[in-house]
């Protein structure tokens, strides 16, 4: 199987991020390396950095990854989890601006049809016409 | 107006444990405050994720306590963002990690590396690393003053330390503590509370009320010494 951009999932709640990844499986199957991640560090609502940083390197390729959250404490601590990330990896993780489960599908779709981290971006983004 | 750097007398800084400890009490302290304040225009989480970054600190306190300075607060900082849990986690550990790495760079901290006991910051030095740490606060946020955010508090505080008038402690504080008032008319344009909109007007922003219970706690230490 040839390599596809990854997709990570990013709630602050486990039960959204494992639902939305159950829904990007059904759609895509196995051909799409997925992770997910939900909650702080004590299993309450919120998101953690290092289950953020853990699930990226789980899906990570040089194809890239794309990571979908919902509200802003999942992208600015998916944001930092980047950042601690291997200076390899920056430039190929990206935190799309998109619906968490539309976006997850629509991004999971694109990418596998083999497409670019980039289209697969755009098709995620797409969703939040400007 | 000299061109000259501003330098003066170091300021009393206390060491790490009696500053870091204090804030850390503040925030314990004022954590249902802040999660009521978060509720009415946020997500209820603002007091008991900040409660438990800085409690992660206290925790460490005596492994912090026994490294310089500027390393103490840059991994306090780093204790911040991954334990919070929130948006605050990756803010207000931005705001420690630069401030802590800018006060152990320049010439000045290169200069007096070897130097024990280390000498304290000067006036200077701090204004310059919080200078720099907002702005790192801002670039992470994604905001700028007037936004209603803890920046409305960080940056009337940068601007008075740097300026070339004489300050005393308790000017400070109270400029932090104008400084927070100031957000409840404000309209937010970040984070949670930018949902409401118009709503969020009349409402003291967490942020920038526990960014205010910070300084003035960081003020009240050195006060006393």
């Amino acid at each position: 199987m040839s390599e596809n951009v990854g997709i990570v999932i990013v709630s602050h709640s486990s039960d959204v991020a494992r639902g939305t990844a159950d829904m990007v499986r059904q759609m895509v199957g196995p051909e799409v390396p997925l992770a997910w991640c939900g909650g702080n560090t004590e299993g309450g609502l919120g998101t953690s950095v290092a289950a953020v940083m853990q699930a990226i390197r789980d899906v990570w390729s040089k194809r890239g990854v794309a990571v979908l959250v919902d509200l802003g404490g999942a992208e600015t601590n998916s944001e930092m989890a980047i950042e601690m990330l291997p200076a390899e990896m920056h430039g190929s993780v990206v935190v799309c601006n998109a619906p968490i489960v539309e976006g997850a599908v629509m991004a999971a779709t694109e990418a596998s049809g083999g497409s670019s981290l980039d289209a697969v971006r755009r098709a995620a983004e797409e969703l939040y016409p400007r | 107006m000299s061109s000259r750097e501003l330098t003066g007398p170091p300021l009393a800084l206390a060491p790490f444990a009696r500053v870091m400890g204090a804030v850390c009490e503040t925030i314990d302290a004022h954590a249902d405050e802040l999660t009521e304040l978060d509720r009415v225009i946020g997500d209820a989480d603002h007091g008991l994720n900040m409660k438990r970054g800085f409690a992660a600190i206290e925790a460490r306190m005596d492994a912090l306590s026994a490294m310089p300075l500027s390393a103490a607060i840059t991994e306090s900082g780093k204790t911040l963002v991954m334990t919070v849990g929130g948006a605050s986690g990756p803010l207000f550990g931005t705001l420690l990690m630069r401030f802590g790495t800018e006060l152990g760079s320049g010439p000045l901290a290169q200069a007096t590396a070897g130097v024990s006991p280390a000498p304290l910051p000067t006036r200077s030095q701090l204004a310059r690393a919080l200078q720099v740490a907002l702005d790192a606060v801002k670039a992470r946020g994604k905001a700028v003053r007037g936004q209603k955010t803890m920046i409305d508090v960080l940056e009337p505080v940068a601007q008075l330390l740097a300026s070339s008038e004489p300050v005393t402690p308790a000017q400070i504080s109270a400029c932090a503590s104008a400084a927070a008032q100031a957000t409840v008319p404000m309209k937010a344009e970040r984070g949670r509370a930018s949902f409401l909109g118009e709503r969020s007007v009349g409402h003291l922003d967490p942020g920038a009320r526990s960014t205010e219970l910070i300084i003035k706690a960081i003020v009240e230490v050195i006060e006393g010494e």
